[in-house]
């Protein structure tokens, strides 16, 4: 530092040392290794139940439903990471799902047919009640991200207020009644046989999913050598992309070995008029339920938001030191608030999720979701501390809670059995993890 | 030297800044030039920090006015004193311990893609290059700065104030968690700065830092600026009369310069 003025050196350049280890080997392919290891967590639990019942657990229909349940929590738990990660909590996304779940029901059943004359055979109902509860959700979220970040209220007091108050507010919306009968097409968005993109499409999502696997190792490798970074060996770079492509594959090929049941499949082939039953009847694969495919794009776009602009540098920024992201220049209430607004939004696609399963709406939907969502972010790495958390994890935290609630259900074991479980597990994870990151600071 | 002449970098006139009932900085006027160094020097809570707080935008003032190179400007957030090329380096150093060192140092001024997302590679590369100059031992990078040391950790606050091409650069305590030879670094980088132009506010406790490296010493006593001397008119002992007493020098009075010597 004698002399500032000097032209750079081409300094810190240094190699890694050469590490033979099956750490050091690892480290080399750059793998996030909590994720790797909820991953395995994961498998294990899976491979258990599997086991405990006998191999009748890891059948397609049991995996996809599976995931169909899991999904509406795992889209809000990618922005409940946002929350926690800027130091605040949203306990009000249980009951604002309620509502606008209840706001989709009565959209299409009452007030687009009644109110806004737009009857069964209006174009893309479907989609406008989507845009509705979104942009209710949005402005309700907003509204509590206001109250916190410009007011300065607590957020666990306003989404407390929340929690109470809008779940009220869907007893007033239905006279306190059930609603079910939904536009058809809104159905869809809950997954089921027909609510699944179908065999062809899967196989070409995979492809997608390949490639674009393929391109971002070579994107990445590209940049690093126009900066004159250090470079992943060549063999890591390969392994991860096969590793990759294959786990992609597998997927896929596990969701197309999910058929249509027969019933159905015969119902609409005679419907259609597609000829006589094959021998050993209709074999057609579901793929991908819409569901999934919904929860995967929020995912990318969470993760997007969250590690490649600058709204998600912010949310980090803060939570790790509010007082640096303030004299950073950050305008962090504009933030924070953008963080409801987020979480608005997300709970409106889960409640999309939700109703359409139910074809409908009933007083509870969404009941509870706050402690399921904030349990799958936590269990998914994100810390309290504030500063720390992943949307892919937290997604996975989704699936890993899900999982055990759902093998222990089909084990035989009952609600309440499930809830010692999962409750006891959230305290051994974060446990777990409280244990590792003193270690390893 | 003839700055006195010329137009000062900064001026802030009569700037008051009230906690409550505390008058934390009352009616302070102080100027600085380019290429000078004004040591601001007190006691605990003599109002050095906030005074600069309100330069820096962390806190603006109830009244009172800045001037840059003459002309009236209005600074309220950081982001303002930002525009004006004014960089600060706080004594907590401001960094964001979760991120790593290129994050920290482009926290707020982001160098993005055309389609307006992160640029992470050019932003490491830009890291590298500055910190290549500061501290050429530094590789970790990709590390968030929980992970650094503490010399590490000032040497990536000190590059992000360099980094955007200050004019005016306010440094609080820089060295207070250094050892020696980090210390001696941050004073070349100090005299260097000040050569190229840079006018630099410090604030330290070390009196001798503060001879060693400025060109007039303001003292500061309970939020008031006590006097501003030229550091070759004065003695140690004379400032510290100052800063203890809160007096200029010529007001002393024999007894109390014996009580203080007692």
């Amino acid at each position: 530092m004698t002399n500032v003025a000097d032209t750079a050196p081409a300094s810190g350049q240094v190699q890694p040392p050469a590490r033979t280890s099956i750490r050091g080997l690892i480290a080399q392919t750059e793998i996030d290794l909590r994720l790797f290891g909820m991953l395995l967590a994961l498998g294990v639990i899976l491979l258990t139940f599997n086991i405990l019942s006998g191999g009748k657990f890891f059948q397609p229909t049991n995996m996809v439903t599976l995931a169909v349940q899991a999904s509406g929590v795992a889209v809000i738990a990618t922005g409940m990471v946002l929350v926690i990660v800027s130091r605040n909590i949203d306990l009000s996304v249980g009951s604002l799902v309620g509502v606008i779940a209840m706001t989709y029901a009565l959209l299409m059943t009452d007030w687009m047919p009644n109110i806004l004359g737009m009857g069964p055979d209006f174009p893309f109902r479907w989609l406008i009640a989507l845009g509705l509860g979104i942009g209710l959700g949005a402005l309700v979220g907003g509204l509590q991200g206001f109250i916190i970040a410009y007011i300065g209220v607590p957020s666990f007091i306003v989404t407390l207020g929340g929690l109470l108050s809008i779940r009220g507010v869907v007893w007033y919306l239905s006279s306190g009644a059930a609603r079910s009968g939904l536009d058809p097409n809104f159905q869809l968005i809950g997954g089921g046989a027909q609510g699944s993109i179908g065999g062809t499409l899967t196989w070409i999502l995979a492809l997608v999913g390949c490639v674009a696997i393929v391109v971002l190792l070579l994107n990445g490798r590209r940049q690093r050598r126009r900066f004159d970074f250090p470079l992943r060996p060549v063999w890591a770079e390969v392994m991860l992309g096969v590793l990759g492509c294959a786990a992609v594959v597998a997927v896929a090929a596990f969701a197309n070995a999910n058929l249509w049941p027969q019933g159905l499949a015969a119902r609409i082939a005679a419907r259609d008029n597609w000829g006589p039953t094959p021998e050993g009847g209709w074999q057609i694969p579901t793929g991908f339920p819409y569901p999934m495919v919904l929860l995967l794009g929020v995912t990318l776009v969470m993760a997007w938001l969250a590690t490649r602009r600058r709204f998600g540098r912010y949310v980090y920024a803060y939570g790790g030191n509010p007082d640096a992201a303030e004299l950073a220049g950050i305008n962090t209430r504009w933030t924070i608030l953008k963080t409801f607004v987020l979480m608005g939004i997300l709970c409106a696609i889960a409640a999309a999720i939700a109703s359409a399963r139910l074809n409908g709406a009933t007083l509870d939907v969404g009941q509870s979701y706050e402690l399921y969502v904030i349990a799958a972010a936590v269990v998914g790495g994100t810390s309290f501390a504030g500063g720390i958390g992943s949307i892919p994890g937290a997604v996975l935290g989704a699936f890993v809670m899900q999982s055990l609630a759902y093998g222990l259900s089909f084990m035989g074991v009952n609600s309440p059995g499930q809830n010692v479980v999962a409750g006891i597990v959230l305290i051994i994870a974060v446990g777990f993890d409280t244990f590792n990151r003193r270690r390893g600071s | 030297m003839t700055v006195a002449e010329r137009t000062p970098l900064v001026e802030m006139q009569h700037i008051n800044v009230a906690f409550g009932g505390v008058h934390a900085v009352q009616d302070a006027t102080i100027d600085l030039h380019a290429g000078e160094v004004i040591g601001l020097v007190g006691g605990n809570g003599a109002g050095k920090s906030t005074l600069m707080r309100v330069l820096s935008g962390a806190h603006p003032a109830d009244s009172g006015s800045i001037l840059i190179d003459g002309k009236p400007v209005s600074i309220k957030s950081p982001r303002d004193a930002k525009a004006y090329n004014i960089e600060t380096i706080y004594q907590t150093l401001a960094l964001a311990d979760n991120v790593d060192a290129p994050a920290n140092l482009f926290l707020g001024r982001e160098k993005t893609t055309r389609l307006g997302s992160l640029d992470d590679s050019a932003m490491e590369a830009e890291t590298r290059k500055v910190m290549g100059r500061l501290n050429p031992n530094f590789t970790r990078f990709k590390m968030p700065v929980k992970s650094l040391s503490g010399g590490q950790r000032q040497a990536v606050a000190i590059a992000r104030a360099v980094y955007f091409n200050a004019r005016i650069m306010i440094m609080d305590e820089p060295t207070a968690a250094l050892g020696p030879a980090e210390t001696a670094q941050v004073r070349n980088l100090v005299r260097q700065l000040k050569d190229e132009g840079i006018g630099i506010f410090l604030i330290s406790h070390d009196i001798h830092d503060v001879f060693d490296l400025s060109d007039r010493i303001s003292v500061m006593y309970h939020g008031e600026i006590v006097g501003t001397v030229n550091k070759d008119e004065v003695t140690t002992d004379e400032v510290l009369g100052m800063i203890i007493l809160g007096k200029p020098p010529t007001e002393v009075t024999e007894t109390e310069l014996a009580a203080l010597h007692a």
